[in-house]
């Protein structure tokens, strides 16, 4: 188990090296931060002063180090657009964006599973044959292409749910968090949903195969003889049994959420990393773009590494491969 | 305690049947039409008698012992006779009636022990889950009794290997924790498909001896299918031998070892060296057993018969001879097959 996670640990650093390696060379390399701070008329004195204040003058393997260290204290210098430092400005869109993937996560698993045990065990019937067609749409039609249906029905032709924003937040110093209000709450539902879709479509899609698959083998057909209950069957021993390709999916659809939070954002106007990423690329903001790819790269990183964890807790069997060889006789 | 229950038994007084199976059929429904996979097999079973089950590969031994515990897969469906247990019909209870049944009174074990357990459960749960659906005690309780059952089936240090995972255990380990799951509810007839098969040669007959151990001492019937007829010559009563998924002979193993009376049993035992006492060379049945649906309309064995007659093209049923039932027009007379 230890060394489980030692081997991932090692490995996730050197990812971070390689992301943030990408991230120092547009940092570096696109656009000339010193043109893009100072005012057109500054004197070739206060470009030089500049270029100097910011360590431009430096070899540049010293420079990547420098970044490294920096990025490492969660320092990634000043936003250019507004003069703000860039981690201030992404701590203040992170909670946007956290909560609403973690509500289309949650949504995608708490529905998605028990859609999929149902299409698996009941193959055949109407309302299987129902949620069959409805996660094909969900998994071909885009999320914008939803989020906008989604708008059109509820905000403009119902007024149920607001178009856009995140509604009345509370601030909880640290973190500001949709949660607590009503108008939050109601800001939430169909931004997650749109960007939920996919994902619960995607899941049921795969526990139905994985059920099946499972459903056929040898142990389930000597559950049966012992004479278990259907849910034993089904849910003890069939859906356990899936769950490593669910575990590993979610893991990456969570990061897919991520990317996707880019479109659903700009859809709903929501105040998150995604809709931020999108206005720097606009404005050229190269710190604040180089901090997202950065940051972004260590949540994939982290989710992986909770993946594996899942691995070693739920199949037994893993923790004896990691260490190599085994106690049987 | 040795003595076989069944021939004591049958010494006295005749016992009820534990099992008795009538004019069974199985088709399987496929898009070229169906196929009948079993045709009219009966046969019974007293209780706590060892039957061996013996044929070919496709015979329909396995579907047999499926048919009995319910679990026969679709596209397959009995489409006539009847199963009796324990003097009540249980081929047309509903699936939850049927489920109490199974595990219960009729339980089964399965060809591959490696794949029979939930690689991602504790064994000492999946034989508490067993206990806990089918018997009313604490889970206190049922893990003694899962205990006191590793022990019983030969597990070394039972109190730390019940919380073992099924890859901690040997193939050999594995299936005689499948015995103990099997015999976890005390069931009075256990379905064995080729309990041994998968299993390392040099632990096969030790297993098939924990089993027949195991149910003697609870007065448990086996169906035993194998298609090892020496398997059957040390452990069984008597034998039952399929054919193109007909019965085609049952009756006790010494008799119809000493003068079978179908020309394809006689066959199968001489193609068996340990059993060919007559020591004549080996032989070897030529052709292969007809595929479902292509079977012939008289006895199926006909086409590979060297003893066809033309009485042949006409079904045989199994007739009594002896302590024996044959269904061969040719059964009164003694076949050494060459
Ligand atoms: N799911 C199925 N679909 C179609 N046909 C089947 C199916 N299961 C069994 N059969 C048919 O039923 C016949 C009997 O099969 P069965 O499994 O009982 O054979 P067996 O005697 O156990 O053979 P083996 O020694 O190979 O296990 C086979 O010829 C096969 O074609
Ligand atoms: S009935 Fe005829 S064909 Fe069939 S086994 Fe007997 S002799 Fe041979
Ligand atoms: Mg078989």
């Amino acid at each position: 188990m230890l060394l489980l996670i030692i081997k991932r640990m090692a490995n996730a650093i050197f990812v971070i090296l390689a992301v943030s390696l990408l991230a120092f060379t547009i940092f570096k390399f696109l656009g000339d931060p010193v043109q893009l701070m100072l005012n057109p008329q500054a004197t070739q004195q206060e470009r030089d002063q500049l270029t100097e204040r910011l360590g431009l003058n430096d070899p540049v393997p010293v420079q990547f180090a420098k970044f490294v260290f920096n990025a490492a204290r969660g320092e990634f210098g000043m936003s250019y657009r507004n003069q703000m430092p860039v981690m201030e400005v992404i701590a203040q869109r992170f909670p946007a964006t956290f909560e609403l993937v973690l509500v289309s996560s949650v949504m995608a698993l708490l529905i998605g599973l028990p859609l999929g045990v149902f299409a698996a065990i009941r193959g055949g019937t109407v309302m299987a044959r129902v949620f069959h067609l409805i996660s094909m749409i969900g998994v071909s039609v885009p999320a914008f292409v939803i989020g906008i249906l989604l708008i059109l029905v509820f905000s403009i032709e119902l007024k149920w749910l607001p178009a856009f924003g995140r509604g009345k937040v509370v601030d909880l110093g640290f973190w500001t968090t949709g949660f607590l209000t009503p108008s939050g709450r109601a800001a939430l539902v169909m931004p997650s949903i749109s960007l939920a879709l996919f994902q619960i479509s995607f899941i049921m899609r795969l526990v139905t195969a994985e059920m099946l698959e499972v459903l056929r083998t040898d142990f389930i057909r000597f559950a049966k003889a012992r004479g278990l209950k259907a849910r034993a069957i089904y849910f003890r021993h069939g859906l356990r049994n899936c769950m490593m390709p669910v575990v590993t999916m979610t893991g990456m659809l969570i990061g897919d959420l991520i990317a996707f939070t880019l479109v659903t954002e700009i859809v709903f106007q929501w105040p998150g990393m995604g809709f931020l990423f999108v206005q720097s690329v606009q404005y050229v903001d190269i710190p604040v773009m180089a901090a997202y790819l950065m940051i972004v790269c260590c949540i994939f990183i982290t989710i992986n590494l909770i993946v594996d964890l899942i691995y070693v807790v739920v199949d037994p069997r893993v923790d004896q491969l990691v260490r190599g060889g085994g106690n049987g006789h | 305690m040795n003595q076989p229950l069944a021939r004591q038994a049958s010494a006295e007084r005749p016992v009820a049947p534990l099992l008795t199976v009538r004019g069974l059929s199985v088709e399987f429904v496929t898009r070229r039409g169906s196929s009948r996979a079993l045709d009219r097999v009966s046969f019974d079973m007293a209780p706590g008698e060892i039957l061996g089950l013996v044929g070919e590969s496709g015979a329909g031994k396995s579907l047999s012992g499926n048919a009995i515990i319910g679990l026969i897969d679709p596209p397959g469906h009995v489409v006539e006779g009847e199963i009796n247990f324990e003097g009540k019909r249980i081929d047309n209870l509903a699936p939850n009636q049927m489920r109490r049944l199974r595990g219960r009174r009729i339980a089964a074990i399965f060809q591959d022990p490696l794949t029979s357990l939930d690689p991602l459960m504790r064994i000492g749960d999946q034989i508490t889950e067993t206990i806990l659906t089918h018997l009313s005690m604490s889970r206190a309780a049922a893990r003694a009794r899962a205990l006191e059952l590793l022990k019983a089936v030969g597990i070394p240090a039972p109190e730390v290997r019940i919380d073992h995972y099924p890859h901690q255990f040997s193939g050999g380990m594995r299936q005689r924790v499948v015995i103990a799951l099997a015999v976890c509810a005390d069931p009075k007839l256990i379905i064995a498909d080729e309990p041994t098969t998968a299993l390392d040669v040099s632990i096969q007959a030790q297993i098939t001896a924990l089993l027949k151990t195991m149910c003697r001492e609870h007065g448990t019937a086996i169906l035993l299918v194998t298609h090892d007829m020496g398997v059957i010559a040390d452990t069984a009563d008597r034998v039952a031998v399929m054919y193109a998924g007909r019965l085609v002979e049952i009756g006790p193993i010494e008799e119809v070892l000493r003068s079978p009376r179908h020309v394809y049993t006689a066959g199968l035992i001489g193609s068996i060296p340990s059993l060919n006492r007559r020591r004549e060379r080996l032989v070897q049945i030529d052709g292969s057993m007809p595929r479902p649906g292509a079977v012939p309309s008289g006895c199926a064995f006909a086409p590979r018969c060297p003893k066809r007659i033309l009485k042949c093209d006409e079904r045989p049923e199994l007739m009594p001879f002896g302590n024996s039932q044959v269904a061969c027009w040719r059964a009164e007379e003694s076949h050494s097959y060459v």
